[in-house]
């Protein structure tokens, strides 16, 4: 009950922190989609290129957000800006890369050999081959990974309350700091809500932006 | 016209050097389908490929109605040629209209030209417009997208075009009908093609000149009567088979086999007038036509012996009939089916224009050997 009320009296304020959290997020995975599509491409040019980027994207991956966190204050000090928005963003533009470079990398390398073979011998250039054959088929394939990377971002999101990036880790922050349950639990549904619903939003987006004709098929 | 000159491939693999194809020399002349024939690994499939650059050639020179191809740039020369691959080579995210009109916009056509290019094309293989044109190709069955393909290919209408194993996957009842559709096409298009099969039947069904590989080397290039009839070597006749004369009978019409000047009677006519006819020409049964001058039935020897009375009175039904454009492996299987030597041969109204007999086949299947003597 008491929750409840902790929850109607600050409506407002859940509202706020949830689109800061939100928009935290859109900003670093919409920067990891720029950064990691290229480079999901290019890499499938060089066998060894792609091997050593996987890598490295599967290494950072592993560090715990709470680490890079920390790693990045001495860093982002030195240009003013070792707490707060910043270091969010590049932890989560990091995070992002992996789903995001795999799966362009798997999507652009497993279109069918015989479109590919078609589209050379048709007279595509190479450009021509990415732009109306390649990217195309790999689009369901890149968005799975770009859902991916939003989901999981939410929650690493959720820790950067810590070093002063607001949205809903603020609540679970203050709710521990505090031992206020009431904070916490909020923080913590508000969090996994969040994660839900832009799950189903972007598989809703997922399917609209697959061609029409790969749909058909089911 | 399509002119290879000592066009070699030599792959470097693991165990070395492998020479996938070795000094390959020929022409296709202009409005002919030639196909290239072979087990797996002859290399014709290379071949066909280095004429496109799919695969670059190691040494040796393409030329295309005369020009060296060496010097066009390998984008503009693959615009230049219409390409059939073995698999279904359709974009599944384009329509079927975009599927045919790529090459046309990859050349910069206007909006107007390529769509209505795209119709027409709908339309000569029968398929209606209105329906497929915004379909996609995981909407159609295998064998309307086969055929899609192919007019793909011929979208920019380009003189030449490479195929490989382009009805290969296929069954076999579709492979029949799109290579009907795709011979009467020709008929009109008159468009150079290298044709790749590994199926001496097809070869045969579709060729102008058959080239027969094996182990990157060009064994023998010549006409299928001429591979069936005389293969060069040892090598060509197991590939085209001990039944090979068998094939050859694909390669001739009724027409030109039969007699041209067949006995009939008709129905008012008497049995002992048929009995003459018979005994004067040593056959044993009559072809019995009508007004129209169709066969309508056979009135045979020992009737016309044992009976009196009218032709009309005493006929038993037709065996079987061929038609003047049926190829001789049909209406041999017919006599074997009726048991019968002979059949009365049709034209396309359906009127007797000739007779055509088991002694008459065999004899003109032995022409070329005996002139070879």
């Amino acid at each position: 009950m008491d929750t409840l009320n902790f929850l109607l009296e600050n409506l407002d304020q859940l509202v706020a922190l949830t689109l800061e959290h939100l928009m935290l997020v859109s900003i670093a995975v919409g920067l990891a989609i720029v950064t990691g599509v290229p480079i999901g491409i290019a890499i499938t040019q060089n066998q060894r290129a792609a091997d050593i980027v996987l890598y490295i994207a599967s290494v950072i991956i592993t560090i715990p957000s709470i680490a890079l966190f920390g790693l990045m204050i001495p860093v982002l000090s030195l240009i003013g800006q070792g707490i707060g928005y910043l270091p969010a963003i590049i932890a989560v533009l990091l995070y992002s890369q992996l789903p995001i470079i795999r799966n362009t990398y798997t999507a652009i390398n497993n279109v069918d050999p015989a479109l590919r073979e078609a589209a050379r011998g048709i007279g595509m250039t190479p450009l021509q081959r990415l732009r109306m054959v390649e990217i195309p088929l790999a689009v369901p394939i890149i968005m799975a990974g770009v859902r991916t990377a939003v989901v999981m971002n939410i929650g690493v999101m959720a820790i950067a309350a810590y070093i002063g990036a607001g949205g809903l880790g603020t609540y679970i922050q203050r709710g521990i700091s505090q031992t206020d349950p009431r904070q916490l639990i909020i923080g913590a549904m508000a969090v996994s809500v969040l994660a839900i619903a832009a799950d189903y939003g972007l598989l809703w987006v997922q399917k609209k932006f697959t061609p029409k004709g790969m749909k058909v098929a089911g | 016209m399509i002119k290879l000159d000592n066009l070699t491939k030599i792959f470097d693999t693991s165990e070395g050097p492998v020479t996938a194809a070795d000094h390959i020399s020929m022409e296709v002349p202009s409005g002919e389908i030639c196909v290239l024939l072979g087990p797996s690994g002859c290399g014709k499939t290379t071949t066909l490929k280095m004429i496109n650059r799919i695969i670059p050639a190691t040494s040796g020179t393409v030329f295309i109605n005369g020009e060296d191809t060496s010097a066009m740039d390998t984008v503009d020369l693959r615009r230049s040629i219409g390409y059939v691959i073995q698999q279904i080579g359709l974009f599944p995210n384009m329509t079927i209209e975009e599927n045919i009109s790529v090459v046309p916009r990859l050349l910069g056509w206007q909006p107007e030209r390529y769509k209505a290019r795209a119709s027409e094309l709908l339309d000569m293989v029968a398929l209606d417009p209105s329906t497929f044109l915004k379909r996609y190709p995981n909407e159609l069955s295998g064998g309307q997208q086969q055929r899609i393909w192919v007019i793909r290919a011929l979208a920019a209408d380009p003189p030449v075009m490479l195929m490989d194993e382009p009805f290969g996957a296929i069954d076999p009842i579709n492979r029949e009908v799109i290579q009907d559709e795709f011979l009467k096409m020709q008929a009109e298009l008159n468009k150079t093609i290298l044709f790749v099969s590994h199926d001496i039947d097809e070869a045969v069904k579709m060729a102008d000149k058959i080239a027969i590989f094996r182990a990157g080397k060009l064994e023998q290039y010549a006409s299928p009567d001429t591979i069936l009839a005389h293969p060069a070597n040892e090598f060509v006749a197991g590939f085209v088979g001990s039944d090979r004369t068998l094939k050859r009978l694909q390669l001739v019409r009724a027409g030109q086999v039969m007699g041209a000047r067949p006995t009939f009677v008709q129905p008012q006519q008497s049995l002992s007038e048929a009995l003459v006819i018979m005994e004067r020409n040593e056959h044993r049964s009559i072809t019995l036509v009508n007004s129209q001058h169709e066969p309508i039935g056979i009135i045979s020897r020992d009737v016309a012996w044992n009976h009196q009375g009218l032709c009309g009175e005493h006929y038993e039904g037709l065996h079987g009939i061929a038609q003047q454009h049926d190829d001789l492996r049909t209406v041999v299987a017919q006599m074997f089916t009726a048991d019968s030597s002979w059949l009365p041969v049709v034209d396309d109204q359906g009127r007797l224009v000739g007779d055509i007999t088991q002694r008459g086949i065999t004899h003109h299947l032995g022409a070329t050997y005996r002139t070879q003597g």
